[in-house]
């Protein structure tokens, strides 16, 4: 690592402490989405568009403030607007920006065939490369989260990057530069599970949101998108959040025990019958002795 | 293994050939096999990182994603043709739970203590069983991998069925594709020619499928 020539351990003939020993850096990065600041404006929608060099195209019209019923393949970022009655009889409109969360243990990453088609960076961003991706779909089916979306023209998946492109070069996600609320945040894991628990506390204590709560879902071994939501109890009322997302256990079988279960079979097989043919040989015909009283 | 005395009956007819497979049975057979062949390469590309060079060998991922769906129905095609042709062939009746009985000698080519069999015996019954369920399983759960997104987010159990059933599945069809292959290609002698050219010698007819052979030597008679 290049940061590491910087930090220094030890220092000759230095008295006292070495300035910046047992600094420590955090490369894990997590943008923060707070739903309760969320004013439903679709900036992030726009500026997600523009930044990956999509152009709007034609939706469906829901009865609902949402764009669209849910992300599309060349539709990373959508707004998901549900209304929600609350005991007293009031109602909330409920808006939860939705993108991929990009797990920490990525079940598109787990069920993908491809190799190096989806890949997890060391700061937690989770990117497809669509060069390698065969189009095959099965990150489709390990996503808990309903994000990977197949193109029918590229015949390959695509998905939010997290503005890879951009955090690599120390830019914020396009979402988060144009958020105009400041419901939007980026920054380190650390800083943002702490920003969002600072904001749940208000919520709990000032705001008279009792359930108020950090959507980081421990299934997935945490989140590097995580959410402050009014009613963390029931995430599902916003736009069906999993309450307890995790890779879908048949994707798990199929790529653990099942694998590993068909590799030896088919190996085995394979001896097996080699065995068989240096134990016993080939079968030939005329094998019938004479006057066994069976001739024909 | 009898080596000095010709046991055969007629041992001046016993390399007279007679037809087994018709030449559709045959063209088909081998329809069926290149394109079975086609799915376990690409297959098994898509199962093990470790075999995903075979797709490359192929014409690469993508290519190999394309076509695998439609070699899996034109299998299929060929797999229901044949079972037009054969499922009377194939029913399962007392002999052959007598020779299931008695397997083991078949296993270990004490292929005269066998009860006779007919144009199939017991294994190669299962086999096609095996093969034509099978293949109705593939093909149900290739239907839901082919759309990935054909079905709902609500109907994603689909999905998650459908993986585990098409590896389980294909897995199976791959032990009867090696024990097929191994028995008729490398195990008994005369029995990959009869799929080239159609024929096997009446010796052949005669120690392998007893009952088959009988009924061949008793229609040619009434011919006659």
């Amino acid at each position: 690592m290049s940061q590491a020539s910087t930090e220094i351990i030890r220092i000759s003939g230095h008295a006292g402490t070495v300035p910046g020993a047992g600094l420590n850096r955090e490369f894990q990065v997590c943008k923060l989405v707070d739903t309760t600041t969320c004013i439903g404006c679709k900036a992030c929608e726009v500026a997600c568009l523009e930044w990956n060099g999509y152009t709007f195209s034609e939706t469906t019209f829901d009865n609902s403030y949402q764009t669209m019923p849910e992300t599309a393949w060349n539709y990373w970022n959508l707004i998901k607007f549900n209304e929600h009655e609350r005991d007293d009889g009031t109602m909330m409109l409920l808006m939860r920006k939705d993108q991929c969360m990009h797990c920490e243990d990525p079940g598109c990453l787990a069920a993908c065939p491809a190799d190096a088609a989806i890949v997890q960076y060391a700061n937690g961003i989770v990117d497809f490369q669509e060069a390698n991706c065969i189009g095959c779909g099965y990150c489709i089916t390990g996503c808990p989260f309903n994000i990977p979306k197949f193109s029918p023209t590229a015949h390959k998946v695509f998905k939010c990057t997290l503005c890879n492109d951009r955090v690599s070069q120390g830019l914020e996600p396009a979402c988060i530069k144009t958020c105009p609320t400041g419901c939007l945040h980026f920054g380190t894991k650390l800083e943002m599970k702490e920003l969002a628990e600072t904001r749940a506390q208000q919520l709990r204590t000032q705001s008279g949101f009792p359930d108020a709560g950090v959507y980081d879902p421990p299934g997935v071994s945490g989140t590097h998108v995580i959410y402050v939501l009014h009613d963390a109890k029931n995430p599902e009322l916003y736009g069906g959040l999993p309450k307890d997302p995790h890779i879908p256990w048949s994707v798990k079988l199929w790529k653990g025990p099942l694998k590993w279960l068909g590799d030896l079979a088919m190996v085995g097989g394979i001896v097996g019958l080699a065995w068989h043919y240096m134990r016993f040989g080939p079968k030939k015909e005329e094998q019938i002795k004479p006057d066994d009283g069976r001739r024909p | 293994m009898s080596t000095g005395a010709v046991s055969h009956p007629d041992a001046a007819s016993r390399n007279d050939l007679v037809p087994r497979y018709t030449l559709a049975e045959r063209a088909n057979h081998w329809i069926g096999a290149l394109a079975y062949t086609y799915c376990l390469i690409t297959g098994l590309a898509f199962w093990s990182p470790y075999l995903f060079w075979l797709a490359l060998i192929v014409g690469g991922g993508p290519t190999a994603r394309f076509w695998h769906p439609w070699v899996g129905l034109l299998f299929t095609a060929s797999l229901f043709w044949t079972f037009k042709e054969w499922h009377r062939d194939m029913q399962v009746d007392d002999g052959d739970r007598a020779w299931a009985k008695a397997m083991p000698y078949y296993i270990e080519n004490e292929d005269d203590k066998l009860p006779p069999v007919g144009r199939f015996n017991f294994g190669q019954k299962l086999f096609f069983w095996g093969i034509f369920y099978s293949v109705i399983l593939l093909l149900l759960s290739g239907l839901v991998l082919w759309e990935t997104e054909l079905f709902s987010w609500n109907l994603r159990f689909l999905r998650y069925a459908a993986v585990l059933v098409h590896a389980s599945v294909a897995l199976i069809t791959i032990g009867l594709f090696l024990i097929h292959v191994y028995m008729s290609a490398i195990l008994e002698e005369g029995s990959f020619g009869s799929m080239i050219h159609g024929y096997v010698t009446r010796a052949w007819a005669w120690t392998f499928h007893r009952k088959w052979y009988d009924e061949i030597v008793a229609r040619s008679r009434a011919n006659r």
